[in-house]
């Protein structure tokens, strides 16, 4: 039992098997839509398990690697004339190259301090994005083309719900590939113990920027599918709340888990539909949440059940 | 020159400002090893308490007094409620927690509050003083006037009496603090409520220049975060130092290369100063014990 638990194949499967049952228990394209919003905020949010649930490094400023994506399929065809799906490319790209240059100097900082760091980075990108008027339309941001591929208009939520879909299965594969690899097991090391990780010979420096820079590849394609999914881009998209709810998706879910980020992501996004009712009160309502579930949940939902399981059948 | 002089003037207004706020985040770490994130959002509870106090028919020291203690009130609620039952939690645990409080206090003061922009009026008037050319507005006045009364009261409460080096000894070591008798959760809510006061306190005193709503807090949280960072995180004296500079830093920027982009001098001086000297301008070096 623990064995088909821990299995990677086990994971993918169940997320493929939640990918066809949810079409078939919702099919109105409302709930589609909501659906593919929760897949590609899952993808983004496994970005984090990565760094945050894996290496233990903390960013609260990821929302700005999501925003470097959604703009780059906003500025790609309209100024450079790109075909969306090569600016659907060059987001993650250049989120990575980013994340390479920023990530040496401030990985260096630990805590509280890679906390902050990492928040600036992204007050910085959605100050960029809110200021240069020119480039990204300011404050109201700006439209994205639809994207076309030989002719075919990709619209609808039903289009979308699989490709975002497709993509978040893809993202859950490299993962847990990570996870299982030796690569995986010297990041999770880190996490336990730095100074023992590097006393076991792991180039600790090298190994958290692989998993910043992995991150934000995650990230900015999430941003990227949302981006051409909305047809609309604002600022918003990089802003400091954005980023908390990132990181409190993979936290309420279960840090390191697939499975918990994708729950995380979910509870997230649908907490607001169900929400609409008392619109005044859903900030509120959204920290009151997040502390409860740090206080009295601090594992997360994933880890919290597979625990439960484990002690019913052993 | 004259130039220079106001940017001076403004960029230490806003730092003392800055200074206050990394004081409470100072009080509140060296004590519990937390960093609290709604700190700024005592500023904002400062702020607009005293505003909508006001508005009721209160007079401004009876307004900023009642906001005074509606905002150590949360700062207690907060310790007790939320930092308390998560004790010896991780830090990312820890930050999310305040994090979820600062989004929560937020959510509360657009319901209580409204979402309009609110200013206070001046303590003592608006008409400007000119020194070398350059104007300074009263209220900056009171804002040093706060500033060194709060670092003097600070001083004399934890040098001079009981409770305070009580205080002191839980920030150097909790378990030997216990250990003689030290009611350690008493003092760490003391810490609370105390950091909450400075805040408001704070806010209290900046709303005449600047305008606040409910959602002021965040930014006030980065730059105090950055002041006490910058300063050498836990130093008291480091705390003012960093708000200065911080602010000095802000304004000469605004002034001088674009006022767009000057909320982003102050990340750049954290990973400047972090790159340099890791434990900040005035902060002691620690050895990481395994």
């Amino acid at each position: 039992m623990r064995a088909f638990f821990s299995s990677r194949w086990t994971t993918l499967g169940f997320l493929a098997l939640l990918m066809l049952v949810t079409p078939i228990l919702a099919p109105s394209s409302f709930y589609l839509r909501v659906a593919a919003q929760v897949w590609v905020f899952s993808l983004a949010a496994l970005g984090l398990t990565i760094l945050t649930g894996y290496a233990g490094q903390i960013s609260l400023g990821h929302a700005g690697f999501f925003g470097i994506g959604a703009y780059a399929v906003a500025i790609g065809p309209e100024k450079f004339g790109l075909h969306p799906l090569a600016a659907l490319a060059a987001g993650p790209v250049i989120a990575g190259l980013v994340a390479y240059v920023v990530g040496r100097p401030i990985l260096r900082l630990k805590g509280y301090y890679l906390a902050i760091a990492t928040l600036g980075f992204g007050f910085i990108v959605a100050l960029i994005l809110q200021s240069e008027v020119a480039w990204t339309g300011g404050p109201d941001g700006m439209r994205v083309a639809k994207l076309a591929l030989a002719g075919w208009k990709v619209s609808g939520a039903a289009n979308w719900y699989w490709i975002s879909a497709g993509f978040l299965l893809l993202g859950a594969y490299v993962a847990l590939t990570l996870d299982a690899s030796p690569t995986g097991r010297a990041l999770r090391a880190l996490h336990d113990s730095e100074v023992a990780a590097a006393g076991a010979g792991v180039d600790v420096a090298r190994l958290k920027l692989t998993a910043f820079v992995l991150s934000s590849l995650f990230a900015a394609t999430a941003g990227g599918l949302l981006g051409l999914m909305n047809n609309l881009v604002t600022p918003e998209i990089a802003s400091f709340m954005h980023s908390v709810e990132l990181i409190a998706m993979v936290i309420i879910g279960g840090l390191g888990s697939v499975i918990g980020a994708v729950l995380g992501a979910a509870f997230l996004i649908l907490l607001p539909q169900v929400l609409t009712a008392f619109q005044d009160y859903d900030q509120a309502v959204l920290g009151f949440l997040i502390m409860v579930f740090m206080i009295l949940l601090p594992d997360g939902i994933a880890p919290s059940l597979r625990k439960l399981f484990a002690e019913r059948w052993p | 020159m004259a130039e220079l002089l106001q940017l001076a003037f403004s960029g230490l207004s806003v730092g003392a400002i800055y200074a206050l706020i990394a004081l409470g985040f100072a009080l509140v770490y060296n004590a519990s090893d937390v960093i609290n994130f709604a700190q700024g959002d005592f500023v904002m509870i400062g702020g607009m308490g005293a505003v909508f106090l006001l508005a009721a028919g209160f007079s401004l020291p009876v307004a900023i007094a009642l906001a005074v203690v509606a905002a150590v009130l949360v700062g207690l609620l907060l310790h007790r409620l939320a930092i308390e039952p998560a004790r010896g939690a991780s830090p990312v645990t820890l930050i999310m927690i305040t994090i979820g409080a600062s989004i929560f206090i937020k959510g509360v003061a657009q319901i209580v509050f409204d979402k309009q922009f609110h200013s206070l009026p001046s303590f003592s008037g608006d008409k400007p003083i000119v020194i070398g050319g350059a104007t300074l507005l009263p209220q900056s006045l009171w804002v040093f006037g706060g500033v060194a009364l709060v670092l003097v009261l600070l001083w004399a409460f934890i040098e001079k009496t009981l409770v305070g080096k009580a205080l002191l000894a839980v920030s150097a070591n909790r378990l030997a603090a216990r250990l003689v008798g030290i009611n350690v959760t008493a003092i760490l809510a003391l810490a609370f409520g105390l950091s909450a006061a400075i805040g408001a306190l704070a806010g209290a005193l900046v709303t005449p220049i600047a305008l606040t709503r409910f959602d002021v807090g965040g930014l006030f949280t980065l730059k105090g975060f950055a002041a006490a960072m910058v300063g050498g995180m836990g130093s008291p004296l480091g705390a003012v130092v960093g708000g200065l500079l911080i602010g000095l830093l802000e304004s000469f920027s605004a002034g001088l290369i674009s006022s767009t982009y000057k909320d982003a001098v102050a990340f750049l001086a954290i990973v400047l100063v972090l790159s340099l000297r890791p434990r900040g301008l005035l902060g002691r070096a620690s050895v990481e014990r395994v």
